[in-house]
């Protein structure tokens, strides 16, 4: 196992940090993300993750930590988005694209001044493409509080929020407050992006929010086990993903690390494929005869 | 489909309901009453006003006028009382959920928390999918099922919360005849059985003759209610749709068709409309 396990990964500190911010923040990305995927809002999620470059750029521009500033800017992002786009498909659509405009403008000027006031360089590379590595001790306590709110408030809006994916008349009907629960689940989807954008940067984020979802989806027919699932290759993608980039400091003469967040969205985009193999998808989906009495379908 | 006895409960009483929709007048003061164990079919053709008549009922639209009545008090959000299935929903064949979570949705769905695994609950969700004919695509994905089964689903996710009312919006626009023929026998023995009152909307009523105890007309906005010999006349409808209609029967069939008389027999003047 040595040429696997490169000297000093099990005592290296920094790896200790970035393995367990990683697994927690896999597991919130997979628990939530399966409900992304499932509403079919992967891009609203993509679009929160741009609103979240703004607020990381803005912390990191400030100097605090960008995870507060990515879990700020995605909350304010979904607020806005749920009550910009009321009611219509369309109305959200243009909402949701207004906001990430302008959001990426700001991340724009911050990252901008980052750079040229206090001559930064990394500032780009770390809001963006993530620095799992120079997470400091200190972040882990916060990335646990932020995951236990996000994972409380899946909790506890689980069944309602499953009654409106499946149709809002018919939860809206039976008394559920539709808005609140769509809007508590935004936030914590929002939760999730600034947590998945510290692990991996905000522009991937959504990489681990709906990689590991999508796998999970096509693996197993029951919403809690493709939780369960959605964490595990969550997990199992960060870890690899770790694991890789330190030892790729060994792979060149040059001795330069490939960044993290390269690895673990190269692992989820072959877990990914593999699942499109065919054996792997016949299993699951093979699940049920073709549909014997639905010939009048296509007149809708 | 046996006859109510004349002291059966008002289930649903529905007052001089309006409803315009940005100036426009989709619903003008339509009145009907629903009572236990009976089939209603809410008839009327496409933009007719059933949906939002169906919506003002479930307390999803506010009406400009009228009220209605869910036994005997206004309705409040929350009212267990009455099961609803949409026209349509929109599930992902990828979706993690199957049919029997979604009739257990029907049980606890509003619940925030996480449920704990039930026995009672799992044996509940079982008899009612037998109550329906859905056991034997119980473990399928929702988003997998055809139309017609979809419909048994959603009527055991509805019927599971022990409601007196059931709605139903259109459930025969997307299934061929047969489906279409068992989701209306269904439908029936169960309005029996358990003595509820089922109010259905359809655009045609055919294949709703042989189970309607009542039907409500609606057309232009405005609605006639009370047995099927009753509404589906020539005066009754020519009112209704404010000009001259002529109801033919063929074959047990219903023909409700515009325009002056012709000879008996089919309509000879190709420019005739059927309704």
């Amino acid at each position: 196992m040595r040429w696997l396990f490169e000297s000093g990964f099990f005592a290296s500190h920094p790896v200790h940090v970035a393995c367990l911010v990683g697994s927690i923040v896999a597991v919130v990305s997979g628990v939530v993300g399966v409900f992304t995927v499932m509403r079919g809002q992967s891009f609203a999620g993509h679009s929160l993750a741009d609103v979240a470059t703004a607020g990381g750029s803005g912390a990191f521009l400030v100097g605090i930590s960008p995870l507060f500033g990515f879990v700020a800017g995605g909350v304010v992002g979904a607020g806005a988005m749920e009550a910009i786009g009321v009611r219509r498909a369309r109305g959200r659509d243009l909402a949701t694209g207004i906001v990430l405009g302008a959001s990426i403008g700001l991340a724009a000027l911050f990252l901008y001044l980052s750079t040229t006031e206090s001559s930064t360089t990394g500032a780009s590379q770390q809001i963006l493409f993530g620095s799992i590595f120079s997470t400091v001790s200190s972040t882990v306590p916060v990335v646990a509080i932020f995951s236990v709110l996000c994972l409380g408030i899946m909790a506890l809006v689980y069944r309602p929020l499953l009654l409106s994916s499946v149709s809002t008349d018919m939860a809206a009907a039976r008394g559920v407050p539709v808005r609140v629960v769509a809007l508590l689940y935004m936030v914590a989807l929002a939760l999730a992006v600034g947590l998945s954008s510290l692990a991996i940067g905000a522009i991937l984020s959504t990489a681990l929010l709906i990689g590991p979802a999508a796998i999970a989806l096509r693996l197993t027919k029951r919403i809690g086990w493709a939780m369960m699932a959605a964490s595990l290759s969550g997990v199992v993608a960060v870890l690899a993903g770790v694991l890789l980039a330190y030892d790729s400091y060994y792979w060149s003469p040059s001795h330069a690390s490939w960044p993290v967040s390269f690895f673990i969205v190269v692992i989820v985009f072959l877990g990914y494929l593999a699942t499109e193999l065919p054996f792997v998808s016949t299993a699951v989906t093979r699940q049920r005869r073709p549909a014997t009495s639905d010939a009048s379908e296509a007149h809708r | 489909m046996s006859p109510q006895p004349e002291a059966a409960r008002q289930i649903l009483e529905v007052e001089g309901i309006g409803v315009s929709l940005s100036g426009r007048q989709i619903l003008d003061n339509v009145s009907f009453s629903v009572r236990a164990g009976e089939f209603t079919g809410l008839i009327g053709s496409n933009g007719a006003g059933k949906t939002t008549l169906l919506r003002v009922i479930l307390g999803l639209e506010r009406p400009s006028a009228g009220r209605v009545l869910v036994l005997g008090a206004p309705r409040g959000r929350r009212n267990r009382s009455m099961g609803y299935v949409p026209q349509k929903i929109m599930l992902d064949p990828d979706m993690p959920l199957r049919a029997r979570d979604l009739v257990a949705l029907g049980i606890d769905g509003t619940r925030f928390g996480i449920p704990l695994p039930s026995r009672q609950r799992r044996e509940a969700v079982d008899e009612m999918l037998h109550a329906v004919d859905a056991e034997g695509f119980a473990d399928a994905r929702v988003g997998t099922l055809s139309g017609g089964e979809q419909q048994r689903v959603l009527i055991a996710h509805a019927l599971i919360g022990r409601p007196q009312l059931l709605l139903l919006d259109e459930p025969l626009a997307n299934l061929d005849l047969k489906s279409g023929q068992e989701v209306v026998t269904l439908l029936d023995r169960i309005a029996d059985e358990q003595q509820i009152a089922v109010l259905l909307s359809a655009h045609e009523m055919n294949p709703l003759l042989p189970v309607m105890d009542r039907i409500v007309y609606l057309a232009g906005g405005r609605a006639a209610s009370g047995t099927t010999d009753e509404v589906v006349r020539d005066d009754v409808l020519s009112a209704l749709y404010g000009y001259e209609v002529h109801v033919h029967t063929l074959h047990g069939r219903i023909l409700v068709v515009a325009g002056p008389m012709e000879q008996p027999g089919l309509p000879s003047d190709p420019t005739l409309r059927v309704i």
